[in-house]
């Protein structure tokens, strides 16, 4: 009986290709833009994820003053850090992998007639071990390097094509403003940060030579700590804070003068405000499953009162309400479901497109495909039933009488 | 007086049959208590004005509806105390139709037509397939099975109709004017072809019709007026062409 009815309806669907299309127009759509919303933000999610990842793994960023962003008015007025910070982490904390200070300054790189406006890193050699970044050619700075603040010097990815193009500049001399620099390295491309900077547009000095050729102090602006494999960054984040509390003289109850940033923390907050973002466009769009259904609704209220004489038919050569009601409840969830598949076929696409227009990976989550499948037909059903119900209690006589 | 070795059994009994319609002042009564039998094997004709109860007495008959008082028996079966699911099989199982507006779906084949009632059967698709091509050719409409009705004159839309209502090889058809649509020439080739269910196939047939060269085909032409039978009597079937 069911066999039969998925059969009738077939064919019933297939008799009025026209009106079978624009019935499933809004199921179409509905579906089209759940799929492609869901897309989007479960690309935009694993982006974000995965910028974070570059950024290195276990890493806690430690700033000067109290916001999250790090540029408040209290960054002004709190004490920089020194290189005796970086070394009491380095040497107190248990749970530290690598330690790498880590101050910025502006700076013009110039080789030849090329010219390019970066930023300057002094740090030290394991600042390549806490951003989890390895070089593409040349080496890591030398112990007597670090010390002796000598002029060398890595170059990010950007900087290195902005002034050398393909060539290889190992070996070869740059100026930094007044500072004239010999590159020993080239790092790998990172690509964008999840904020939209170039993690590549850097040139990276020792510490020391920034400090005295070109910051003129000897102040450490932040401190990059890696956590040990098997301790959590949590634990490290308060031994952190609780050593440079000591250290910076701050009294229990006040409040600290520097920040501790996690960055797994951020990921996942930024994680998790997207996710709530896709939840809230995928509802928006789940509404226009609903209209899609209603538009379900009213083309087959419109086809039961046209098919009126051929449901008075199949009344009288044997139909029973039930088959009837099955027929058209079973067309609906039919036209419903190809509705629905068609929706995920098109909101993959245009998943897949808009993905690949705003650089994101294209996640396919399967379980948003099928569920959507699954509403569309559960949508068939609901909004399926009335015209069906109003089909079944046709009078067979009245149905063949009229025109 | 048929001809049939079974003419003797009563497909159909009515006893006081009457039907109204509405209540109190706009009450209306379509049929005042007919008595009526009808045997198997017969060709009757039920002609009258229009009004005058012979639809009505058809779907009583047809079991598309129920009697208001007396009794309905078909093949010894009571109907009037039938539900609506138990009239429905009654029909798919021993009732076959023809109207005067073929009701063929549209935009469906002439096989898919034919095959209708037997869906409802649930006969398996090749038993159906071969059940439909028969009763087509069975009409004279073999090699259009794949025609739909929009392609087939009104005389071979009817002869569809007609094979959906022989498919399911019924013990009664039921023709209401059936060739109220068709042509002098066609409506003809109909009659020919209902006679000769009838007479080699043994099928009963009830048909409205209100043209008394249609109802001289018959055996039996049965007349209504005002909700009565005014007269039942034999008729000698014509058999020109």
């Amino acid at each position: 009986m069911f066999l039969n009815a998925i059969v009738l309806a077939l064919r019933e669907i297939r008799r009025n290709v026209l009106r079978s299309s624009l019935t499933i127009l809004g199921m179409v759509i509905g579906v089209a833009a759940v799929i492609t919303m869901i897309t989007i933000g479960d690309g935009a999610t694993a982006q974000i994820q995965a910028d974070i990842g570059k950024l290195g793994t276990n890493l806690l960023q430690v700033f000067r003053g109290q916001g999250f962003g790090g540029g408040g008015g209290a960054r002004s007025s709190a004490p920089p850090f020194s290189m005796e910070d970086v070394r009491a982490i380095e040497a107190e904390l248990s749970g530290v992998e690598a330690v790498a200070p880590s101050s910025n300054s502006g700076a013009q790189a110039i080789f030849g007639n090329s010219n390019w406006s970066t930023q300057v890193t002094g740090t030290n050699d394991k600042f390549l071990q806490v951003r989890d970044w390895t070089l593409a050619s040349g080496r890591n700075f030398s112990d007597s390097e670090l010390r002796g603040g000598a002029a060398v010097c890595l170059l990010g990815n950007t900087v290195k094509t902005e002034l050398f193009g393909n060539a290889d500049p190992v070996g070869t001399t740059i100026r930094l403003n007044k500072l004239s620099c010999q590159v020993i390295g080239v790092l790998t491309a990172k690509g964008q940060s999840g904020f939209g900077q170039d993690q590549d547009d850097l040139v990276v000095i020792p510490l020391r030579t920034l400090q005295r050729r070109m910051a003129g102090n000897a102040d450490v602006g932040a401190i990059l700590v890696s956590a040990r494999d098997g301790v959590s960054t949590a634990k490290v984040q308060a031994d952190l804070e609780s050593l440079l509390r000591e250290r910076r003289k701050i009294r229990p109850g006040e409040d600290q003068d520097f920040n501790v940033r996690d960055l797994k923390e951020v990921a996942s907050a930024f994680t998790s405000s997207t996710r709530v973002l896709t939840a809230l466009l995928g509802a928006v769009a789940a509404v226009s499953l609903i209209v899609g259904g209603v538009g379900i609704m009213n083309i087959m209220l419109v086809s039961v009162t046209e098919r009126t004489r051929e449901i008075g038919t199949r009344l009288a050569v044997g139909a029973m309400a039930r088959d009837v009601l099955l027929q058209f409840l079973i067309e609906a969830v039919v036209l419903a479901a190809l509705g629905g598949f068609i929706g995920i076929v098109l909101g993959l696409s245009a998943g897949a497109a808009a993905t690949h227009a705003f650089r994101v990976p294209f996640v396919l989550n399967p379980s948003i495909v099928i569920l959507s499948f699954v509403f569309s037909a559960a949508v068939g059903i609901v909004f399926g039933y009335f015209p069906a119900q109003r089909a079944a209690q046709l009078d067979p006589i009245e149905a063949l009488r009229h025109e | 007086m048929t001809g049939m070795p079974s003419a003797s059994l009563p497909v159909i009994e009515l006893s006081q049959v009457a039907k109204i319609y509405g209540h109190g002042e706009g009450e209306v009564r379509a049929l005042r208590g007919i008595d009526l039998r009808i045997d198997s094997g017969e060709f009757v004709a039920v002609m009258g004005p229009s009004g005058s109860g012979k639809s009505t007495c058809m779907n009583v008959l047809g079991c598309l509806d129920t009697p208001t008082f007396g009794t309905y028996k078909f093949l010894g079966v009571a109907v009037g105390d039938m539900s609506a699911d138990q009239r429905a099989l009654l029909r798919r199982n021993y009732l076959g139709f023809v109207f005067q507006g073929f009701n063929l779906l549209s935009r469906t084949t002439a096989l898919e037509n034919v095959e209708l009632p037997l869906i409802y059967r649930h006969v398996p698709l090749a038993e159906r397939h071969a059940r439909a091509r028969k009763a087509l050719r069975e009409v004279g409409l073999s090699g259009r099975e794949k025609h739909v009705p929009a392609e087939l004159s009104g005389g071979q839309q009817q002869r569809v109709a007609i094979a959906r209502a022989i498919v399911s090889q019924p013990k009664v058809l039921f023709a209401d004017e059936p060739t109220g649509n068709l042509d002098s020439q066609t409506s003809i080739e109909i009659m020919k072809l209902l006679t000769d269910l009838n007479e080699k196939h043994g099928i009963t047939i009830a048909m409205v019709t209100h043209e008394a060269e249609i109802a001289a085909w018959t055996r039996r032409i049965v007349r209504f007026r005002d909700g009565n039978i005014e007269s039942d009597v034999a008729n000698q079937p014509v058999r020109e062409g």
